[in-house]
């Protein structure tokens, strides 16, 4: 118990102190969620409704392969990442390997099918009542996706914030082809696990509180949007 | 209402931090006129005894270039080298560094500086080893593998794993059994672990002292010319692709063996331990 207490003690130092090197790994964490789960959104969220108001020949294997990637464990998407943009690798001469470009690429690979998945289910459940009222309206197929996406917006979110989550919790991608080089490639999560096998516990648990804050904000703000939108 | 407005500006914050925090490190490789990156593979024990964080921001100010530090075990480091994957390896595992010189992945390897392995164990020393063989690695060694005493083997080719297994070779043993634990980890992983199990293991000085204070270890041999520790420093053949900086790592290669550098490592550690964690021995030009 002393190292835990010992531990908090001196996280909350830390915080306070305002170490500089902290600031630029809490910003490099959100800044590659952040950019990662916004390219996701735009690929998983119009993808995830199509599919979920077509039929075609092979949307059932791809809807299996779209859940089999929802759990796709990070270090494969890290391996498969790196095996790629590796200077020995096709994509070698890009060199893309050990930057936060990489880290991004890495978890849109994991993000995506995560939002896609979870923006198939919504719309799939609602996709025929909206559909048959917009068409009742007049509404072209181009204004029933647009007008699905408004009316299923909080569901939508929720696999949104589903995808952030992932990503700023995500170690075994982003280390692999990261590196967790000082100044350059070091997020939190991978920061964490270096100061847990230095044995600097204190510093580590200072940065997860900082990870669980952050999340906590990020979870709030859909908390409230969601409150309010009921309301109305 | 007024809940929701200051979530949403909390987290407008923190965005727009984030943004100014990707500008800032922009900013700051103007500043230092920086001509280019290299990439150094080198060993865990290197980056966690903090040599590198003290003596490389030297490099950057007197040759423009950004150093991308890859901490893994030697053995990784050397395939690395191997892959063309890194512009210059600091390794220290010197038979397989012969063998990469050898086999033409690198013009030559150059001496940087030494320290020593140590044996660690529990303080109150169970099994007897620091009795028996304070001074002798391979007596200690074997005292452990007569005893099937607990030892935790780093297991993954790193310049430490190299040494280890090259004593168990010289006694001509071959450690098998419950006893054995083959971690797969890095140092500080592997000091850790043998604090739990209250084992023991072979650790590099540094990497040791760096953590002895969270543990109750403590040394068990030291002093035996088969626990020297010797590290080297190799550009990897630039000829391998068209990714490998051939110039900065031989301006690394340069710096690192420098009159000026190898009296920079000789200080390190003073301040903080009371005496050097490294002895430079690059060779006088």
């Amino acid at each position: 118990m002393d190292v835990i207490a010992e531990g908090f003690k001196a996280a909350i130092a830390l915080l306070l102190k305002g170490d500089a090197q902290l600031y630029e790994i809490v910003g490099l964490s959100l800044g590659v969620s952040l950019c990662s789960v916004a390219i996701s959104t735009f690929i998983g969220v119009p993808l995830g409704a199509l599919i979920g108001t077509r039929d075609f020949k092979f949307k059932n294997a791809l809807l299996r392969v779209i859940y089999t990637l929802m759990s796709l464990p990070p270090v494969i998407a890290g391996l498969l990442v790196f095996l790629f943009i590796m200077r020995r690798g096709p994509l070698g001469s890009l060199e893309l390997a050990y930057t936060p470009t990489a880290m991004v690429i890495a978890q849109v690979c994991l993000v995506t099918p995560i939002i896609t998945g979870l923006t198939y289910n919504i719309v799939r459940e609602k996709a025929d009542k909206v559909k048959n009222i917009a068409v009742t309206l007049g509404a072209g197929k181009f204004e029933v996706l647009k007008l699905l996406l408004s009316e299923l917006k909080i569901g939508i979110l929720a696999a949104i914030v589903t995808g952030m989550g992932r990503s700023l919790s995500e170690v075994g991608a982003v280390m692999i082809v990261g590196g967790n080089i000082k100044g350059k490639t070091r997020v939190m999560t991978t920061y964490i696990a270096q100061l847990k096998s230095m044995g600097d516990y204190s510093t580590a648990i200072a940065v997860g509180i900082v990870l669980m804050v952050l999340a906590f904000l990020i979870n709030s703000f859909l908390y409230n949007y969601q409150q309010r939108d009921e309301r109305l | 209402m007024f809940k929701k407005k200051l979530l949403t500006l909390g987290l407008a914050i923190i965005v727009i931090m984030s943004l100014f925090v990707g500008c800032a490190a922009e900013k700051k490789k103007e500043a230092a006129k920086i001509i280019g990156t290299i990439r150094l593979a080198t060993t865990t024990s290197t980056q966690d005894s903090g040599l590198l964080d003290v003596i490389l921001p030297d490099f950057t100010y007197k040759t423009g270039y950004n150093v991308d530090v890859i901490a893994v075990g030697s053995g990784e480091a050397i395939k690395m080298g191997e892959n063309g994957e890194a512009d210059v390896l600091l390794v220290h595992s010197p038979q397989a560094e012969k063998d990469f010189v050898a086999a033409g992945h690198s013009p030559a390897r150059y001496d940087v500086m030494y320290n020593d392995f140590v044996i660690i164990g529990p303080k109150n020393d169970p099994a007897g080893i620091k009795a028996a063989a304070p001074n002798n690695a391979q007596a200690a060694f074997k005292k452990i593998y007569d005893d099937k005493v607990t030892f935790i083997s780093r297991a993954d080719k790193s310049g430490t794993n190299t040494k280890e297994l090259s004593i168990w070779t010289k006694l001509g043993l071959v450690p098998s059994g419950d006893w054995y634990i083959e971690s797969g980890k890095g140092m500080g992983d592997v000091i850790t672990m043998t604090n739990e199990k209250l084992g023991y293991t072979l650790s590099d000085r540094a990497t040791w002292l760096n953590m002895s204070a969270n543990t109750d270890l403590a040394i068990v041999t030291e002093g035996d010319k088969d626990l020297f520790n010797q590290y080297g420093v190799m550009v990897v053949d630039p000829k391998k692709n068209a990714q490998i900086n051939a110039a900065g790592a031989l301006a690394f290669q340069e710096w690192i063996l420098s009159a000026d550098t190898q009296k920079l490592i000789g200080q390190y550690g003073i301040e903080k331990y009371g005496k050097a964690l490294f002895t430079p021995n690059a060779a006088a030009k």
